[in-house]
């Protein structure tokens, strides 16, 4: 039988190798959001899994609302992509250094 | 409270959301040419829910705080505040901004409008008193600073910055957002006060990780160490206005969520995140006085310096009484006057050819070149290093009395004598701008509006800002006190 507990750690799981994808990614910046994209599926499995054993819709509705924010979310990422493309030639992860101090 | 009630309360918020969209389609029609007028729009259309909600503030000082649709949205005493500060900000900002872009010809109307979207969200985010509502506002401002950061669109380093702050905070919103699904299984509800019914009986592990990303993520967002690491980058690659906008308006929807996060649904368990805002607190200070020390670029150092001044803030909550809350709005409303200052004094600093001057080197000696600058920042810094006369002064110190009536003695003062290395890179500025050889002799010319809004911040921070503490003192004490007034 596949209970809650389950879910949960799944989710937990893909939480983690969202955050590690963001951090450990050393190669370029379209697999950074697909890991955000990663995170943002993991909350919405914990959501609709809660949402399940608590017999409870709040859950449901609020995973509808993460996927249409994680839309806009993804286009902006990618217009913003787009944006750093034309002005340096790469989006290479190495190459976001211009700005430190 | 029946649907009617629900929208007039939420008028500000909707008038905006229309004018913005309104915007948004004159903007489409008549391209590049309208941007000025749409921005004057905009202006107006902030100036209106400024005076709307300073109107509300009136009632909710009287005690008629009400909730809108159900227990979504809160309109009271301490939104109210808050939401006057945001508007004051964002206007402010928009004065800053047509002249910085029109030298570069890229002013175009959907920055306004973008201004707008995100002025709605932060207004969302401080009435927010559902998880649902909270983490809709919070990405609406995101996702209009995610742009904003990049519009400057042929400078590689705006493009960066933009690049830089989406991914960082994605990933905050994402934990917040990690922390919410935990709060909401453990709770069993996404309301406040429901979160703090369900708490008070049941406060497990899992509930303590919820809470604890939650607030991880929303530290993210005002930039406390250990999250701020983004901050001095997107700062100084994001155009001076933009900039100005971060360090004010969006910083103070932030703190004022995280308040209302920390009292109202977690509230019950001060005990468990009060140790992490007092590290976060001290940190932030230590961190923000010690970072600048070395930075050449001012908008870096400005950078640091608003995490210095997030250490202050945190100092208020870390008390965890209406004390505290309430000096952590005084001080909020001290900073956005001082940052919109000290931000403007930089966007005034160009030379004849228009580039902008952002170093130590470029300010050198300006006391004999443009006196009047020098003395506006010279009140201004003074007033971030929280010297006696300046109204800076008086934020410090209602935080670490807060700190001190809750019984953090060591709390407050170890956060004084931070404060005094603090204090360090604010008279080097001084040091810079009235002892140094100056460099070569320019002069500036700047619009009207960022004197203006120098003036006006300079007045505020000044001793004469000291005739606003009763009024300001009263507001802030309501404000606190209907955090504490939750059954």
């Amino acid at each position: 039988m596949i209970g809650i507990e389950h879910y949960v750690v799944v989710s937990a799981i893909l939480f983690v190798l969202g955050v590690l994808g963001i951090f450990l990614n050393r190669k370029n910046i379209i697999v950074i959001l697909m890991a955000i994209e990663l995170i943002l599926l993991s909350v919405n499995l914990n959501l609709v899994a809660f949402s399940a054993f608590l017999n409870d819709l709040v859950g449901q509705i609020f995973a509808m609302f993460v996927l249409t924010v994680a839309a806009g979310e993804a286009a902006i990422g990618l217009a913003i992509l787009v944006i750093y493309f034309r002005g340096r030639g790469t989006i290479a992860v190495d190459s976001v250094d211009r700005l430190k101090g | 409270m029946g649907y009617a009630n629900s929208l007039y309360l939420t008028s500000a918020e909707i008038g905006l959301s229309i004018t913005g969209l309104v915007l948004l389609l004159v903007t489409a029609w008549t391209g590049r040419g309208a941007a000025r007028i749409i921005t004057i729009a905009a202006a107006a259309a902030l100036f209106g829910a400024l005076v709307f909600t300073a109107f509300m503030m009136d009632d909710t000082m009287r005690g008629l705080a009400g909730y809108a649709f159900g227990d979504l949205f809160r309109v009271d005493a301490f939104s109210s505040l808050s939401k006057i500060l945001i508007y004051i900000a964002t206007i402010a900002c928009l004065v800053l901004t047509p002249h910085y872009f029109d030298r570069r010809g890229e002013y175009r109307g959907e920055y306004p409008v973008l201004m707008l979207f995100s002025a709605v969200g932060m207004g969302m985010m401080v009435s927010a008193t559902n998880l649902m509502t909270l983490y809709i506002g919070l990405e609406m401002s995101s996702l209009a600073s995610y742009v904003l950061a990049s519009f400057a669109r042929s400078d590689s380093r705006s493009s960066e910055a933009g690049l830089k702050y989406f991914v960082l905070g994605g990933l905050a919103s994402g934990i917040i957002l990690y922390g919410i699904s935990l709060v909401y299984g453990f709770s069993g509800t996404t309301s406040y006060d429901g979160i703090r019914l369900a708490f008070d009986t049941q406060f497990n592990t899992g509930a303590v990780f919820g809470v604890v990303f939650v607030l991880a993520g929303v530290a993210f967002k005002v930039a406390a160490v250990p999250f701020h690491m983004w901050t001095p980058d997107v700062y100084e690659g994001a155009p001076t206005p933009v900039t100005t906008f971060f360090a004010s308006a969006p910083k103070v929807a932030a703190v004022a969520m995280l308040v209302r996060l920390a009292f109202e649904p977690f509230g019950g368990q001060s005990g468990s995140w009060q140790q992490i805002v007092i590290f976060a607190a001290l940190a932030s200070i230590v961190v923000g006085a010690l970072g600048a020390i070395g930075q050449q670029n001012l908008k870096r150092l400005l950078a640091y310096s608003s995490i210095n001044n997030v250490g202050f803030i945190l100092i208020g909550l870390a008390a965890a009484t209406p004390q505290g809350a309430s000096a952590v709005l005084v001080y909020l409303a001290i900073y956005v006057f001082m940052t919109l200052g000290s931000f403007a004094a930089l966007l005034i600093l160009r030379d004849p050819e228009g580039d902008k001057l952002t170093s130590f080197a470029d300010i050198a000696g300006l006391a004999t070149r443009s006196p009047a600058l020098a003395w506006c920042l010279l009140a201004l810094m003074f007033s971030l290093a929280g010297i006696p006369p300046l109204f800076g002064f008086w934020g410090k110190f209602v935080v670490f009395q807060a700190a001190v009536q809750a019984d953090m003695l060591a709390l407050a003062a170890i956060g004084i004598a931070a404060s005094v290395i603090g204090a360090f890179y604010y008279i080097k500025f001084v040091k810079v701008m009235f002892f140094d050889e100056p460099g070569e002799v320019r002069s500036f010319s700047a619009p009207v509006g960022h004197w203006a809004v120098l003036a006006l911040s300079v007045l505020v921070v000044s001793p004469l800002g000291y005739l606003l503490t009763p009024w300001l003192g009263r507001m802030a004490d309501a404000a606190g006190l209907t955090l504490f007034a939750i059954p």
